[in-house]
């Protein structure tokens, strides 16, 4: 049997330019101080212990004491939020906007669903549900947004990539945008790529000069095992070049206020301690980014990075963490109520560990999107259902402050 | 049951589940013993082209107006039957023959009608005879324009004498040299030169009412001419004679057999495989059927994967792979997989019907595995993965490679953190990139 799909292929390059008002939108009545929502996918699960660690756990050491890193205040430590937690030292620019209350991490969270297959949950942290649907939550959002204000602009959804990523899939329209040389894959990958092809006489070793040829290091050409430096790929950031675009465009008076982005390389199932500088670096540097080139409009921007579940609290046998439960989430902006942690701790005492392995969820994380929603992006909360199926998460308050 | 080892040899790239109850001849010459099940919509014959052209020339349009549409149709209908054949060895066959007789557009202002020479000279033949199929492509526009034929004048004819014009001998040197006997023969230069005298008057009439090929008498050179020691009366009927000579020849026999082989089994034939081969081919009278499906005879033909995909068998094995087969009746919609397919024939080095020389792309493995190309792939495969909404990047691993995906690519899947990067991983595999 076939399955045969309208598939629109390619060609998305540039349904928007910088700077252009090629979106239809609704009069000039559009207001520089329309709230500004962006979500950023980080694919692969992201280690939440791993990017804020617990480190006032009296049980974190006997669980993965390898995976640690030293304490705030000692030489390379993470930065302190607070004297129970400490963030990764690659995170500096979000330690500045925590700072500045402008950051919000929220701990032990996941998704409604217990999936612990990357693509099904995936699926589901997009699709909103626990299921995997036609569209995704932030699509309905915008339909549901754009019937309720009649002062804004509609239809005013961005994904930024070559592609739209299923939770801006659906009903409402959305543009997409990816600037040139945004098109291949991560140093990660290409370093898997490179392994797998290792032995062959013919594709080996034309992918490894096509690798160095192209600015990556002997290690990530080279070898299997990841080294510290490995998965760093050549200068250019793709995600803060997304990043960047994607906060000029939202800044625009006439632009988009809803946009998706993503980033990958979360799945650290080897050598966790080296190989998340690289995506936690591109984290980082992204969200600046976006405060940067939002300017005025970061006031009233909510960013939201979420990943589809968490690790392992136990460091496998390969200086790694497997697919897990509980996470961190991070909530970002200029008119958040951050420079505190959210969530509520489950500690790590064997017996409070989901399934005796993972952190286990206190918090759902629609419960934090629908919060940004109804709060910043001022959704009537009986809407919340068509955006939500199913079990209806309670919406978190106090994400945002009130302005 | 075929294996999806043969699916993959001897087709277009596995697409679903289907593995039809035949031992590998069987399902070989299931798909040559019934009608061709290609269709063709929104397309013309040659002569329709050729009065498009003759338009654009006359007023002097500028920029292929005319032309145009008709290669994107063109385009958009054949690769629609690349992307859903259910006769996909029989489609090999077509674009391996078409290779074997290239038209190229880098010359010869073959684009409006480089796809009917492929529906008109090459298709209906690949179940007959060589010789037929070399008589169809030596008559037909296309090849007489690519290769200057339609241009070539016998010196000593009225038409030459009048205007001091003369031999082209381009397409007489590549008949001999790519298409037929090839320089294993022995022909010497006197041999072209006097074939392309044979040849002389076979060109295109673009005056006619419907324009296409023309015998035209008085640019045939006169007098009988020899070829490799045959001789062959004037006019028209020489070069069909020549034709019918080299089209039947042991040496041609042997040529074609080492091309098959070359292309499905190995990039070393061995000489017991092409013997075998061109002993059919000899016993039959050049029977393409008989020689096409013998093909399964050889060892080579149940070996793991011998090949390695050029970009257009990769390109063709990934999109069918990911089912993005879907056909669009639109023959401009740049988001067709028609046009996904084209744009990545180019991308990946080897764009459509734009063969550099007339031999052709290479069928070798060392000619595809350029470093750029390899990592070209990868990027290309990448960009096409993301498109996957649904599917289990395993089902498809399992579906499209069966016993020859290796552990260590189903290691890398299982642990890829997102779809794109699991598929990409499939496409990137050294497996993959053979068939």
């Amino acid at each position: 049997m076939k399955i045969h799909r309208r598939t629109a292929l390619l060609g998305v390059a540039a349904s928007w330019t910088l700077g252009s008002t090629s979106l239809a939108l609704a009069g000039q009545t559009a207001n520089l101080n329309d709230p500004r929502f962006i979500v950023i996918i980080l694919r692969g699960a992201l280690d939440g212990m791993a990017a804020v660690t617990p480190y006032g756990d009296p049980y974190l050491a006997s669980h993965r004491s390898p995976l640690l890193l030293p304490e705030p205040g000692q030489e390379h430590g993470m930065f302190d939020l607070g004297g129970f937690y400490g963030l990764h030292p690659a995170l500096a620019g979000m330690h500045e906007l925590y700072t500045q209350g402008q950051l919000l991490p929220i701990h032990a969270v996941a998704g409604h669903y217990r999936s612990r297959s990357h693509f099904e949950a995936q699926d589901y942290l997009e699709s909103g549900a626990d299921e995997r649907m036609a569209s995704g939550w932030l699509n309905r959002a915008v339909m549901a947004l754009s019937h309720s204000q009649t002062s804004g602009p509609d239809g005013y959804g961005l994904a930024m990539g070559l592609t739209v990523p299923l939770l801006l899939r659906g009903k409402a329209r959305v543009g997409s945008y990816a600037p040139a040389g945004s098109h291949h894959p991560d140093a990660d990958l290409y370093n898997q790529i490179a392994a797998l092809n290792a032995n062959d006489p013919l594709t080996g070793p034309a992918l490894r000069s096509a690798l160095k040829a192209r600015g990556f290091s002997e290690v990530v050409v080279g070898t299997r095992s990841h080294q510290p430096q490995a998965g760093k790929g050549p200068k250019r950031d793709t995600f803060t070049t997304l990043a960047t675009a994607a906060g000029q465009m939202m800044a625009n008076q006439k632009g988009p206020r809803i946009a998706a982005l993503e980033i990958g390389g979360w799945d650290t199932h080897a050598g966790q301690v080296g190989r998340l500088n690289g995506p936690l670096g591109q984290l980082d540097r992204g969200i600046v980014a976006l405060r940067d080139s939002l300017g005025a409009a970061w006031n009233h921007t909510a960013v939201l990075a979420m990943t589809e579940f968490g690790r392992t609290v136990r460091m496998n046998g390969t200086g790694g963490t497997d697919h897990g439960t509980g996470t961190i989430a991070f909530v970002a902006g200029g008119s958040v109520a951050g420079g505190r942690i959210g969530g509520t701790w489950p500690g790590l005492k064997p017996s409070q560990l989901f399934e005796n392995r993972d952190l286990a969820p206190t918090t759902d994380l629609r419960a934090v999107a629908a919060g940004l929603l109804c709060e910043h992006m001022r959704l009537p909360e009986h809407q919340l259902a068509q955006i939500f199926p199913g079990e209806l998460p309670t919406p978190l308050s106090g994400l945002t402050r009130v302005t | 049951m075929v294996s999806l080892g043969t699916i993959n040899r001897f087709g277009l790239g596995a697409s679903g589940p289907e593995q039809p109850l035949l031992s590998i001849k069987d399902w070989l010459a299931s798909q040559l013993h019934t009608t061709d099940k290609a269709s063709f919509t929104g397309v013309g014959s040659c002569a329709d082209a050729l009065i498009m052209l003759r338009t654009q020339r006359t007023n002097k349009m500028q920029g292929d107006p005319l032309i145009k549409p008709i290669f994107q149709a063109e385009v958009t209908t054949q690769l629609n039957n690349v992307l859903t054949s259910q006769q996909p060895f029989r489609e090999r066959l077509a674009w391996f023959w078409f290779n074997h007789f290239t038209v190229s557009l880098r010359q010869g202002s073959t684009r409006g009608i480089v796809g009917a020479y492929m529906r008109e000279a090459i298709r209906p033949h690949i179940t007959g005879r060589f010789v037929d199929m070399l008589v169809a492509v030596m008559q037909h526009p296309a090849m007489l324009m690519y290769l200057d034929n339609a241009s070539s004048i016998g010196p000593s004819s009225p038409v030459g004498k009048r205007y001091h014009r003369g031999l082209n001998e381009n397409l007489a040197r590549e008949c001999l040299e790519l298409h037929t006997v090839s320089p294993a023969a022995g022909y010497t230069q006197a041999d072209v030169t006097s074939f392309a005298a044979i040849l002389t008057g076979w060109t295109v009439d673009m005056k006619a009412g419907r324009p296409g090929f023309a015998f035209q008498p008085g640019k045939h050179e006169p007098g009988e001419k020899t070829v490799m020691g045959q001789t062959f009366p004037e006019g028209e009927v020489g070069g069909l004679q020549a034709l019918h000579f080299l089209g039947t020849h042991p040496a041609t026999y042997r040529h074609i057999a080492t091309k098959l082989v070359t292309h499905f089994i190995s990039d070393t034939p061995s000489p017991q495989d092409v013997s075998h081969i061109s002993g059919v081919l000899h016993d039959t009278g050049g029977d393409l059927t008989m020689a096409s499906v013998a093909l399964a005879d050889l060892p080579g033909a149940q070996r793991p994967p011998g090949k390695f995909r050029s970009p257009m068998d990769y390109a063709t094995a990934v999109m069918r792979a990911l089912s993005l087969q879907d056909i669009s009746t639109q023959p401009d919609d740049p988001h067709s997989s028609s046009h996904t397919l084209f744009s990545a024939f180019a991308a990946l080095g080897q764009p459509l019907w734009t063969a550099p020389l007339p031999n052709g792309w290479s069928d070798l493995a060392t000619d595809w595995a350029a470093p750029a190309d390899m990592l070209a792939r990868t990027d290309w495969a990448w960009r096409m993965a993301a498109h996957v909404r649904s599917e289990d990047p395993m089902d498809i691993a399992h579906a499209t490679l069966g016993p020859a995906l290796r552990q260590s690519t189903v290691t890398a899947m299982r642990q890829a953190g997102a779809r794109q990067d699991a598929l990409t991983l499939l496409f990137s595999s050294p497996e993959f990139q053979r068939r």
